[in-house]
């Protein structure tokens, strides 16, 4: 809503109050304005001109050479360009001197070798937003009307000499979509009284009746509460008066002819839509108000043709629809050019059902943005009467005597209690009484003081917003000044923040990762179907969950795994030279088993890392290495041990989708008496390294609910050894296919309890081991907690070792 | 015998001053004083000495000996210094070459600043709650007083899936979860922060996911006077003492009433500058006291507790408090983005 500061000084004196600080108080006050525009973007010294001859320019084609009497005691000669000028024209002249918007200043010029003493404006050169002005006067010189004083000053004829107000309205404050509304709050915030237009006085009606001419039936009196008509003939359609389509485009409205004008005008100062039909083309003088039927279709005033449907509003007459009610009239009772007689609407449509309509039409007016926050019922007879009114002033028309009318409502203020200790108590505050009773009344509602500090008040229909003690107590709070609210601490019991488990778990991850050199990322969390099941097994077999309308195709189902957004964050780091990538991210992957939702789904919490490239840059004295399986698996270990749960976690070889099948470990975890799959870890398979433009990539994501289960946080203290350790290597020859983790786990089988930890540090496979065979290396560690061991012992234990690899896996000895 | 002696002490003298080099000082000293040496050599002719001479020239000797000694000595320490000093000299590196550093990596700026106002809130004594972000048309709407056909939904344009689930739109909803979860009790002192949804096309501004922190106080007698001294002390703590607040009213329907909260702009302290857009003020969060049926949705009596609550997105305070341009830049996972924010 843009509010004229001059129009509105109409209805409340802001004498004083400059346009700036009115848009702080009122945004102090809760009415956010979000900026305060001049509408003199830099004119001066442009005044009318009478254009007395328009002459060809005799070396240009295109050009006019005109003279022009500007008030300036001699006339002037002009030579303009655009294709309108004509002789007998009132103009807008820049005199030498005159500044306009854009720093250009004129000068005494020759154009062509024909002197030019000014220059006859266009509205955009006037810095007006020509847009809403008819083509002509767009492509040409703005012409202005034929009454038009010469040498008047063009700046305050055009209304440039004002202020435009742009409101930021929330959506309760729907009472400030018109003039008076905000006059009312104006009111509110300054304490002086607002001056209400007196239709009801001024309007000079006719002998002849409405009644007669007009007949209204409401078939839907829920969805019309109120419906009012008037009948005016003998209109003369033609322009609005410049003061009233000054105001028209000060508010951001396009002027279109008086009767169409009139109608915006009074909904910007009533904030109450009216239509004007064209009472020759309404059959019968029958106006209903009904629901649309099954296939009927309308023409809307924009040229479209609408299919309607049941759950739609119209205003038909005895024949067909002839308006979408609320929303936008129809074609066919358009007013014209030859229009004469007018029926003229104001009524109370039901928000939901604008609402609906417009939205289910895609089109939205200003009338429909004011129905849907539902209109001051107390309103739509005051603004049809000064419609009415200014149609006789300003077109000619006589008013026939009273309104059509349907009333299924009549509209009652609403009455709410008021008591000064919960407005005291919910604000922190001491109020007074009599300061909340002055409060009040500043508001215009009527406070009754049913015994001290206690108020039975009646809120006018124009404050639809208010309808508890509440939004009673807010008024209050911001007339009296959220500034003037104390600063207390809360009062009560104290209580203890900490985190929870989980997010204890997150926070340490993050940290354990972010230390190892990873950065996280955050991706979306909607992708496209194609990525939603590029993993199946992390999938877990959910079906992706799709928005019913998505902005696009790539973000238009909810993920069912981390990685793909990891994936897409390491190409698109790729594509710009980042060649290193090592990613995490912890976040929700989204499943259901469930083909349409009818419950929600599970939000699963994950942690997906991604490496590429290297980990750590090569530098004068190193070289980089690049990541592989195991820098993955590292982290993973490191995670699980910072979370104390590294021995609960295995790794065994898998070949789930969308990995290396023979570069993945599936990461099991054992809890209570069975082991279960929370996530793989491996190369992604090269297919899609591919797809991606991806070097080897390596990859992991886990499942966090189990992490959360079985994560130790307990430190407890073990005695450190009193007595020295044996340490023995042992290197064995074995077939490719036996793992390190079978022979470790075979080595702490045989070794028993002496055996202290056991480790593979060197694995080897050469020509001469022969083909398919290995060499892997072993780390002992042998220990007695009471005594030292004896060489005796370990060569014993040692053997025994051995005995187990030969036979467990034909191993042989190296030597 | 004598004679000898002094002899050899001024020779072995002269030609150690001349020594050049730790060998030559070595060959020096079996030359005089090793067992075949020139020293020893002489000594062995003590036999023929009387008694009385003896002891004499023993003494003569021992003082050869000594002060041969001392300066082989001392000019051994200089050789030794002046190897040592060498030796070091060769050792020499370029400190001014990088180092070797463990890779470092960072924090996402969002969870940087989500863990700073966490950090704050958990020191106030609240908790951290968590909620679903495929939420119900209840609990994102018509909980929060948004009843279905409410023009306030325009405020917020959905990712619906079903005509009754959709993406929430907000955090506020774990609001309404957490006081149903809390049967009755106080006081509720919660934070939730998470990623909201809403149907936003994506520019410099405006990011169609995004993430909020949303607070949550419930009990006896919550004034907004509290909400303010909460806002107050929050403020403080995220920005430095010398911040200030102001509230403006505004609207949410969950709150009532409801308020915008301004902070002094921390780029120029309340100056005016471009960042402010010359106010002073910069716009961080809304609040508001907990609309009366929100209370009833989470099962208390809004005549018998209130509350307060607040909200604000976390790109916001992230975009300010980093002077980051572009929304954009959270989402996108540019590791030359990612990387700026590796700081404590």
């Amino acid at each position: 809503m843009n509010v004229s500061y001059r129009w509105l000084s109409d209805y409340i004196d802001v004498s004083g109050i400059e346009p700036e600080g009115l848009a702080e108080k009122l945004t102090r006050g809760g009415i956010e304005i979000d900026a305060v525009r001049s509408r003199n973007l830099g004119v001066s010294k442009v005044v009318v001109g009478y254009v007395k001859t328009r002459e060809k320019h005799p070396d240009a084609d295109k050009l006019n050479v005109c003279t022009v009497d500007a008030g300036q005691g001699e006339d002037l000669q002009i030579v303009c360009g655009a294709p309108n000028v004509a002789a007998g024209q009132k103009v807008p002249v820049a005199l030498i001197g005159a500044k306009l918007p854009g720093g250009l200043e004129i000068k005494r010029a020759k154009l062509r070798g024909v002197e030019s003493q000014g220059m006859i404006c266009s509205a955009r050169e006037l810095g007006i937003n020509d847009k809403l002005l008819p083509k002509e006067l767009q492509e040409g010189i703005l012409v202005l009307p034929p009454d038009a004083a010469v040498g008047a000053d063009a700046v305050h004829l055009l209304g440039l000499d004002d202020h435009v107000l742009e409101l930021d309205l929330t959506p309760n404050r729907s009472d400030c979509l018109s003039l008076l509304g905000v006059a009312h709050e104006v009111s509110a915030l300054t304490g002086r009284p607002v001056k209400l237009p007196q239709p009801e006085r001024d309007l000079i009606e006719g002998a002849d009746k409405t009644a007669d001419r007009v007949s209204v039936t409401v078939q839907e009196p829920e969805l019309c509460p109120i419906y009012s008509a008037r009948y005016i003939r003998g209109v003369k359609i033609g322009p609005s008066p410049l003061w009233m389509q000054n105001r028209l485009i000060a508010a951001g409205i396009r002027p279109i002819s008086n009767i169409v004008d009139i109608t915006n005008y009074v909904m910007l100062e009533y904030g109450q839509p009216l239509h004007a039909f064209d009472a020759a083309k309404v059959a019968g003088g029958h106006i209903e108000v009904r629901l649309a039927r099954e296939g009927e279709t309308l023409e809307t005033l924009d040229g479209q043709v609408r299919k309607l449907d049941p759950r739609m509003l119209v205003i038909a007459d005895a024949e067909k629809a002839i308006a979408l009610a609320g929303v936008m009239g129809g074609a066919n009772s358009e007013v014209a050019p030859d229009t004469t007689e007018i029926i003229l609407e104001s009524a109370k449509f039901d928000g939901g059902v604008v609402r609906k309509t417009s939205r289910q039409l895609g089109l939205r007016s200003e009338a429909s943005a004011r129905f849907e926050k539902e209109v001051d019922p107390g309103r739509v007879a005051a603004a049809l009467d000064r419609a009415a009114d200014l149609m006789v002033r300003y077109a000619g028309g006589h008013a026939a005597k009273g309104a059509a009318t349907a009333v299924a409502e009549i509209p009652v203020p609403a009455v709410i209690d008021l008591a000064l200790s919960r407005a005291n108590g919910l604000l922190g505050t001491e109020l007074s009484a009599l300061e909340v009773q002055t409060l009040l009344a500043r508001l215009g509602f009527h406070a009754e003081s049913a015994k001290d500090g206690l108020w039975r008040v009646t809120v006018p229909t124009r404050r639809g917003d208010i309808r508890r003690e509440v939004d009673l107590i807010e008024e209050v709070a911001r007339l009296h000044g959220y500034d003037e609210i104390p600063t207390t601490p809360i009062e009560g019991p104290t209580t203890t923040g900490a985190l929870t488990t989980a997010q204890a778990i997150r926070r340490e991850l993050r940290t354990t990762l972010t230390r190892a050199g990873l950065s996280e990322a955050i991706s979306y969390s909607v992708t496209s179907p194609e990525r939603a099941s590029m993993f199946a097994e992390l999938a877990q077999g959910a079906r992706p969950i799709a928005l019913a309308m998505p902005m696009s195709e790539e973000r238009s189902v909810l993920r069912t795994t981390m990685l793909p957004g990891l994936l897409e964050a390491a190409a698109y780091n790729l594509s710009r030279k980042n060649g290193d990538v090592a990613l995490l991210e912890i976040g929700s992957v989204y499943h259901t088993q469930e083909e349409s939702l009818t419950r929600l789904p599970h939000e699963k919490p994950r942690l997906s890392i991604l490496l590429a490239g290297h980990l750590r840059p090569a530098g004068w004295n190193r070289k980089a290495e690049p990541v592989d399986f195991y820098d993955a698996k590292g982290l993973l270990e490191a995670a699980f041990a910072r979370l104390g749960m590294g021995e609960l976690v295995d790794y065994e070889a898998a070949s789930p989708d969308g990995f290396h099948p023979g570069r993945t470990a599936a990461v099991k975890l054992r809890a209570g008496h069975g082991s279960e799959t929370i996530g793989y870890v491996g190369q992604l398979h090269p297919e899609l390294q591919r797809a991606f433009d991806l070097p080897d990539a390596f990859a992991a994501e886990i499942e966090l609910a189990p992490v959360y289960e079985s994560a130790n946080r307990r430190i407890l203290y073990r005695t450190l050894p009193k007595f020295p350790s044996a340490e023995r290597d042992l290197a064995v020859v074995v077939d490719d296919a036996v793992t390190g983790g079978a022979l470790t786990e075979a080595v702490r089988k045989a070794a028993g309890e002496l055996l202290e930890s056991v480790s593979v540090f060197d694995v080897y496979a050469g020509e001469r081991l022969g083909q398919g065979r290995k060499s892997v290396a072993l780390a002992m560690v042998y220990r007695h907690a009471d005594r030292t061991l004896t060489d005796e012992e370990v060569a014993d234990v040692h053997s025994r070792v051995l005995a187990e690899l030969e036979q467990s896996f034909g191993a042989e000895l190296r030597k | 015998m004598k004679e000898r002696l002094e002899a050899l002490r001024r020779e072995a003298l002269d030609r150690l001053e001349a020594v050049a080099d730790a060998a030559a000082l070595n060959d020096l000293r079996v030359e005089y004083l090793g067992k075949k040496g020139k020293l020893t050599e002489i000594l062995r002719g003590m036999g023929g000495l009387s008694a009385e001479e003896r002891p004499v020239i023993g003494q003569v000797a021992n003082d050869v000996r000594a002060a041969i000694e001392e300066v082989l000595a001392n000019k051994q320490e200089a050789f030794d210094r002046a190897e040592t000093a060498r030796r070091l000299r060769a050792e020499t590196i370029d400190v001014t070459l990088p180092g070797k550093a463990p890779a470092i990596g960072s924090l996402h700026p969002l969870t940087k600043v989500q863990e700073e106002i966490e950090d704050i809130f958990l020191g106030m004594g609240y908790q951290i709650a968590e909620g679903p972000e495929v939420e119900t048309d209840y609990f994102n709407f018509e909980a929060l007083n948004l009843p279905k056909n409410h023009p306030a939904r325009d405020m917020q344009d959905s990712f619906y899936i079903t005509d009754e689930i959709l993406l929430r739109t907000h955090t506020s909803p774990v609001q309404v979860r957490t006081m149903q979860a809390a049967n009755g009790k106080t006081p509720v002192k919660i934070i939730c922060p998470g990623k909201v949804y809403r149907r936003d096309d994506d520019d410099a501004t405006h990011s169609f996911m995004f993430q909020q922190i949303e607070g949550l106080v419930v009990g006896p007698n919550i004034r907004m006077s509290d909400l303010k001294g909460t806002l107050l002390q929050f403020v403080r703590e995220m920005y430095g003492p010398q911040m200030q607040i102001r509230l403006r009213p505004s609207f949410f329907p969950f709150t009532e009433p409801g308020a915008e909260v301004d902070v002094t702009c921390a780029k120029c302290g309340g100056h005016g500058c471009r960042m402010c857009k010359h106010t002073g003020w910069i716009e961080i969060l809304g609040c508001g006291m907990v609309h009366p049926k929100v209370l009833e949705h989470g099962g208390y009596d809004p005549t018998e507790v209130s509350g307060f609550a607040f909200g604000m997105g976390i790109e916001r305070i992230a975009l300010l408090k980093y002077e980051i341009d572009d929304i954009r830049h959270f989402y996108s996972n540019d590791l030359r983005f990612l990387k700026q924010f590796a700081k404590m």
